[in-house]
C-alpha cells in the first residue's frame, strides 16, 4: 500500500520539501526524534514514579502499624465527592487524549476545543478539592496543635442504632489519624501541584495552538503533555481507592 | 492503518515503531472502561471481604493504571526500547518497595 503512495511521488526531488521543519539535523528520521522525544518524557515520569512511590511507601507502612486509626480517618473523607472527582479527572484525560488525536489528525480548532475542555475540567478538579481541604479545616482535621481527636475519640452517636457511628479509639491511637492527614494533604497536595503545574502548561499549549503551531504535524509538545497528564491521573487512580475507600463497612 | 499521515518515504530506521495514531473510537473505549471501573472499586468498598478490600482495590487501581498506559499513553503502539524503559521502571520501583519492606518485617519479627 505503501509502495503505491511513493510511486506517485518522485521521493529524491522531495526529500528537502518532505521533512518538517522542527525535525532536528542530529535526528535521521521524524520517527526516531518521536521515539526519543517519548524515551526522554518516560525517563522524566520515571523519576516522578519513584517520587510518588516514596509517599506510597509510607502510606503502605503507616497503614499497617496503625490501622484502626487510619480505618476511622479515611471514613472522614467524603466518597461522593471522591468518587465524582475521580470521574472528573477521567474525563479530563479523556479530552488530553483527543487532543493528541486532533493535533495528529492536524484539526486546530478542535485541537484547541479539546485543550480548553482539559484545562476545564482539571479545574473543576480543583475546585472539588477546595471543597474537601476546607471541610477538613473546618474539623480542625488538619494535622498540628489545633487538630482536633475528640471525633475519633467520641464518635458521633447514630440515631438509628444507638450505637457509635465508628469504632472509638484510645486517646493514643486517636492521634495517630493526624500521620493519616499528613499523608492525605502530601500525596493529594503534591498531586494537585502536579495537576496546577499542568493547566499552567496547558494555558501556554492552548495559546499556541491557536496560533496554529500544533496542526502541521508538530505534535511532540502535545503528545508529551499528555503522557504528563496521563501520568497524573494514574497517581490519582491510586490515591482514591487508598485514601478514601479504606473500610467502608464499619461494625461489620 | 492511516497511510494517509504516514511517511512512506521512511526506510531507514525500520526498528523505529510506525507512527500509529490512535482513533477517538478507542479512548472512548477506555473511557467507559474507566468510569465502570471507578464505580466497581467504590461499590466493592462497601462489601465486607476482609483481606480481599485491599487487595481488590488495587487490583482495580493496577488494572486501570496498566488501560490508561497502554492506550491513553500509547504505550502498546510503541517501539521495544519504550516498552522495555516503562517496564523496567515499574520493576525498579517495585524492587525497592519490596526490599525496603523486608527491612521493616525482619524488624519486629514474631511481635506483630
Amino acid at each position: 500500500m505503501d509502495n503505491t503512495i511513493v510511486a506517485t511521488h518522485d521521493t529524491h526531488a522531495e526529500e528537502h520539501h518532505h521533512s518538517l521543519p522542527q525535525l532536528r539535523h542530529h535526528f535521521e528520521t521524524e520517527e526516531q526524534q518521536r521515539e526519543a522525544g517519548t524515551f526522554g518524557m518516560w525517563l522524566f515520569l520515571l523519576t516522578e514514579i519513584m517520587f510518588f512511590g516514596g509517599l506510597f511507601f509510607a502510606y503502605l507502612l503507616y497503614r499497617n502499624w496503625y490501622n484502626p486509626a487510619f480505618v476511622a480517618a479515611s471514613n472522614q473523607l467524603s466518597i461522593p465527592m471522591g468518587t465524582v472527582n475521580t470521574a472528573i479527572l477521567i474525563t479530563s484525560g479523556f479530552f488530553m487524549a483527543l487532543a493528541v488525536w486532533a493535533a495528529e489528525v492536524r484539526k486546530q480548532s478542535l485541537l484547541v476545543m479539546f485543550l480548553i475542555l482539559t484545562t476545564v475540567f482539571g479545574c473543576a478538579f480543583l475546585g472539588v478539592k477546595y471543597f474537601e481541604y476546607k471541610e477538613k479545616w473546618e474539623k480542625h482535621h488538619i494535622p498540628g496543635a489545633s487538630f482536633d481527636v475528640s471525633e475519633f475519640i467520641n464518635p458521633p452517636v447514630s440515631a438509628k442504632t444507638g450505637k457509635p457511628i465508628e469504632e472509638p479509639l484510645s486517646p493514643d491511637m486517636a492521634r495517630k489519624t493526624q500521620i493519616f492527614f499528613v499523608l492525605y494533604f502530601a500525596m493529594t497536595g503534591m498531586h494537585a501541584l502536579h495537576m496546577i503545574i499542568g493547566i499552567v502548561l496547558l494555558f501556554w499549549l492552548i495559546a499556541r495552538a491557536r496560533k496554529g503551531d500544533f496542526s502541521s504535524g508538530y505534535v511532540a509538545p502535545i503528545e508529551n503533555f499528555g503522557l504528563y497528564w496521563h501520568f497524573v491521573d494514574i497517581v490519582w487512580i491510586f490515591l482514591f481507592p487508598l485514601l478514601y475507600l479504606i473500610n467502608r463497612h464499619p461494625g461489620t | 492503518m492511516s497511510s494517509e499521515y504516514h511517511d512512506p518515504a521512511n526506510v531507514n530506521n525500520p526498528e523505529h515503531a510506525d507512527h500509529h495514531i490512535v482513533q477517538p473510537g478507542t479512548y472512548i473505549a477506555v473511557y467507559i472502561t474507566l468510569l465502570v471501573f471507578t464505580g466497581i472499586t467504590v461499590g466493592a468498598a462497601f462489601i465486607d471481604l476482609h483481606i480481599l478490600n485491599p487487595i481488590i482495590a488495587v487490583g482495580i487501581a493496577c488494572f486501570k493504571a496498566v488501560i490508561v498506559m497502554l492506550f491513553f499513553m500509547h504505550v502498546i503502539y510503541q517501539s521495544k526500547l519504550i516498552k522495555l524503559t516503562v517496564s523496567a521502571g515499574f520493576f525498579t520501583f517495585l524492587i525497592l518497595i519490596a526490599m525496603t519492606l523486608t527491612d521493616y518485617i525482619s524488624r519486629a519479627w514474631g511481635r506483630w
